[in-house]
Formats: structure tokens, C-alpha cells, sequence
């Protein structure tokens, strides 16, 4: 059985974000998007965690932050960049102190651009996650023949 | 009619029971928040899940700490049905709940530390009222045999209405709701992590669900005790208490443990000590 879709545990980071598109990540546990009704949770604890949502850019001082945090989520595990910043550092891309999106740091599974990216489309990119989370799932019990979905640039 | 079939009816059927009574919990919440909230089955999805991820395990002795927490939970409660005595029972249970503070001392992280010293002082907070209510049942039915006092016919709330607000009062710290929810942080995101669950993950964290599931059944039969002379009243008397600790839950904010601590002490010597010392007098103790 697929369980894992169906209860999607999300841990929020706040990379070097402006807090824009952590509004609208809270937003989507508001009365009006209730994402609860997928199941799905904001939990602070990366070992509860399934899904890592990363907001804003990487740089000098969470780069550590971000890997560690990364490491402690049990597999399996997606991670989605969420805003223009976590894609590709946006405008700041060539600021002296920001080193890019982050996927510099650890693998990122969906994208979703956006400043700030909205309720909806944070929403959608979720969903994405979750198949790519189940493909991933029966890669690591050894049965599934099932290709994981191949992970799309800047899309 | 309490048995040893009765005690094997709630192993098999109090995960079942407890996973729906959750799951209607998150939908009543949700709804009073003005939300849609999730599906019914909900609470098994989330279970299913957490044993389909990897079971991270930060010290070996986690294992076996959880392991004795579930066990611990479901031998009081199958104790409880099969109608066995009381004092026996709140001790087996109070002994689950020492091993469930050992895993979380067991990891080297501060969250779950201090999760496990607040649960500690639960334990302290809600103790003494659960044993003021098996002393009352034992003075009105003359028996710490549940079975004994399921089958007395003197309804135990008319003797003991103040040890029964009492209970309901401990009950919101057992069953973590929210103005007492201190050791697992379950509403109030990263205060303290997750409190005492902070380090266990996958089908560690399941079993702690389990065993939860396993104490609220439990601990609605206790509430059935009360009532016990009459079956409906009873079934009516569960619905209306779990209702409102749900309400309980969404109206007020999260206190300090040192409010929790004084509040369930003095309820408890108000309303607990208070009714026995009245039962007492009236059935011509002095």
C-alpha cells in the first residue's frame, strides 16, 4: 500500500528568505487551502519529516543548516525549492555572500518558482513531490520497476 | 460478562477503536477551526506510513524502551478489561509510561530530554487523582476488582461527581490536549521540537502512536466505570467527555508545567479529596 502519499509530513526551512514565501507556505495550512485534508502536516522535526520544503537562497551561514537538516530526514525523502530564491537565488544570484539555489547544496526534486510562488502552486509542486516520494520509496524497498521521474531544470 | 474474552476483544479491537476515535478527533478539531480537515482513516495512514520510512534509531536501547512503553500500555489495558484490580492496573500503566521517559533520556538530544522531564511531571500531575479515583470506586462498591465495580449496580457518579470532574481534568494531560499537551509538543510546533518524540522516527514513533491509541481506549473505559450502571448513559456520558476536551483543546492557549502541576494537585485535593472525605462521613466512617 501506498501510505507515504497519503500522509506527506513537511518540514519548513527558512533559507535566507524574505519571509514572502513563508507567509504563503503557512498560508496553505490556513482555513481557505487546508492542505490538512491531504493529510498533510507541518511538523518542526526533520526525523518526522517526509517532504523538506526550503525557502530563499543558499548562503555562508546556512549552508551547514540546510545539509544537516537534510541528513537528519529519514528515508525517503524530497526536497522542494520553493520561490524564485531556493530555484536559483533569483536577484540575488550574484550578491558576494549568496552561493545560488539549493541545489547547491543537496539534491532538489521539484521547483517551484514564483516571488513570491503562490498557495496554489505551492501546493501543486507538493503533489509532484509525492510521486517522485513514492518512486522513490520502491527504489528503496527493491521492488519497483517503476522509473523515478526524471527531475526537471528550472521548470 | 468481564473476561479474559473481553481483555483479548481490546487487544485485537483497541488499535482499530482508538485510530477511528483519532481520526474523528482531527475532523472535529479541524471543523471547529473552520477547516475541511482530513479523512476518517487518516490516523492509520499516517501509522502505515511511518512504518513504510526508514526506522532511524540515534541508541540501540530506543528499541527496546518503546517496545516495553507498547507492551506495558496494552497488558494495563487488556488487565483493565479483563476486569482485574485496579491498583494493579494504574501501576502496570504508570510503569509503560517510565519506560516511554527512559527513550527519551536515552537519546543525547536537549528537546527530547527535557520532553521526557515535563511527561515526568505529568506523571506527578495526573498520578495522585487516578489513585483518588480508584479509592472512591473501592468506597461506594467495596471492590478494586474492575470487574466488581462494572457489575456494582450503585451509579458511582452519584457518589462521586467531584473525583469524576477530577478525572476529566487529568484526562486532558493524559490524552495530550492542549492546555497540558507539555511533553510532546503536539500542537505547539518547535517549541520544543517534538518534545519527547523528537528522536524517534519511523516504526518507533509508529509503536508510540499505537500505544496511544491502546491508552485512550483504556482511558475512555475508565470514564465507562463511572457510568456503568446504565450502558447508553455510558456510551453517551464517553462521547460527551471526549467532546469536550476536544473543546478544551481548541479554546484555551498551553500553560507552564508549574500551572499544570499546582492546577492538577489542587483539583485533585478540592474535588477528589474533598468528595472522599464527604463519602466518608455519610456512610458513617467517623
Amino acid at each position: 500500500m501506498n501510505y507515504l502519499t497519503r500522509s506527506p509530513w513537511i518540514l519548513h526551512y527558512d533559507a535566507s528568505s524574505c519571509n514572502g514565501c513563508d507567509i504563503e507556505v503557512l498560508a496553505c495550512l490556513s482555513p481557505l487551502y487546508d492542505v490538512e485534508r491531504f493529510g498533510i502536516l507541518n511538523t518542526g522535526n526533520p526525523k518526522h519529516a517526509d517532504v523538506f520544503v526550503v525557502t530563499g537562497g543558499i548562503n555562508e551561514q546556512n549552508r551547514d543548516v540546510i545539509k544537516n537538516i537534510y541528513d537528519q530526514i529519514p528515508n525517503p525523502k524530497v526536497v522542494v525549492a520553493v520561490g524564485i530564491c531556493a530555484t536559483s537565488a533569483g536577484v540575488f544570484r550574484e550578491c558576494y555572500n549568496i552561493e545560488g539555489g539549493i541545489d547547491k547544496i543537496i539534491p532538489v526534486d521539484v521547483y517551484v518558482p514564483g516571488c513570491a510562488a503562490r498557495p496554489e502552486s505551492i501546493i501543486d509542486g507538493i503533489v509532484k513531490a509525492l510521486g517522485i516520494l513514492e518512486g522513490k520509496r520502491e527504489m528503496m524497498t527493491g521492488k519497483g520497476e517503476k522509473s523515478v521521474p526524471a527531475r526537471k531544470e528550472g521548470a | 460478562m468481564i473476561s479474559i474474552w473481553t481483555a483479548l476483544l481490546y487487544i485485537a479491537l483497541a488499535p482499530l477503536v482508538g485510530g477511528l476515535v483519532a481520526g474523528i478527533d482531527r475532523i472535529v478539531t479541524a471543523r471547529m477551526q473552520g477547516r475541511v480537515g482530513p479523512p476518517l482513516l487518516q490516523p492509520f495512514y499516517d501509522v502505515g506510513k511511518l512504518f513504510e520510512k526508514e526506522n532511524l534509531v540515534v541508541t540501540a536501547s530506543q528499541n527496546f524502551y518503546i517496545l516495553s512503553y507498547l507492551v506495558f500500555i496494552v497488558v494495563s489495558g487488556a488487565l483493565f478489561f479483563a476486569g482485574e484490580d485496579m491498583l494493579l492496573i494504574i501501576f502496570a500503566f504508570t510503569l509503560a509510561h517510565i519506560f516511554l521517559v527512559l527513550g527519551g533520556y536515552s537519546s543525547n538530544s536537549p528537546y527530547s530530554f527535557i520532553g521526557a522531564e515535563r511527561e515526568l511531571i505529568q506523571i506527578i500531575a495526573y498520578e495522585p487523582m487516578i489513585i483518588l479515583a480508584a479509592v472512591g470506586m473501592y468506597m461506594v462498591s467495596g471492590s478494586f476488582y474492575v470487574g466488581a465495580i462494572a457489575s456494582s449496580q450503585n451509579p458511582l457518579i452519584l457518589y462521586l461527581p467531584g473525583v469524576f470532574l477530577g478525572f476529566l481534568m487529568v484526562l486532558t494531560i493524559k490524552l495530550r490536549k492542549s492546555p497540558f499537551d507539555l511533553s510532546t509538543s503536539h500542537h505547539a510546533h518547535q517549541e520544543l521540537v517534538k518534545g519527547i518524540t523528537t528522536d524517534f522516527a519511523g516504526s518507533n514513533l509508529a509503536k508510540i502512536e499505537i500505544a496511544h491509541w491502546y491508552e485512550n481506549v483504556f482511558l475512555l473505559g475508565f470514564i465507562f466505570l463511572f457510568f456503568a450502571f446504565s450502558i447508553p448513559i455510558a456510551i453517551a456520558a464517553i462521547i460527551l467527555a471526549y467532546f469536550v476536551e476536544i473543546l478544551i483543546d481548541n479554546t484555551f492557549s498551553r500553560v507552564k508545567w508549574q500551572f499544570t502541576l499546582r492546577s492538577a494537585w489542587i483539583i485533585a485535593g478540592m474535588l477528589g479529596l474533598v468528595n472522599l472525605a464527604v463519602l466518608y462521613y455519610l456512610s458513617g466512617g467517623l
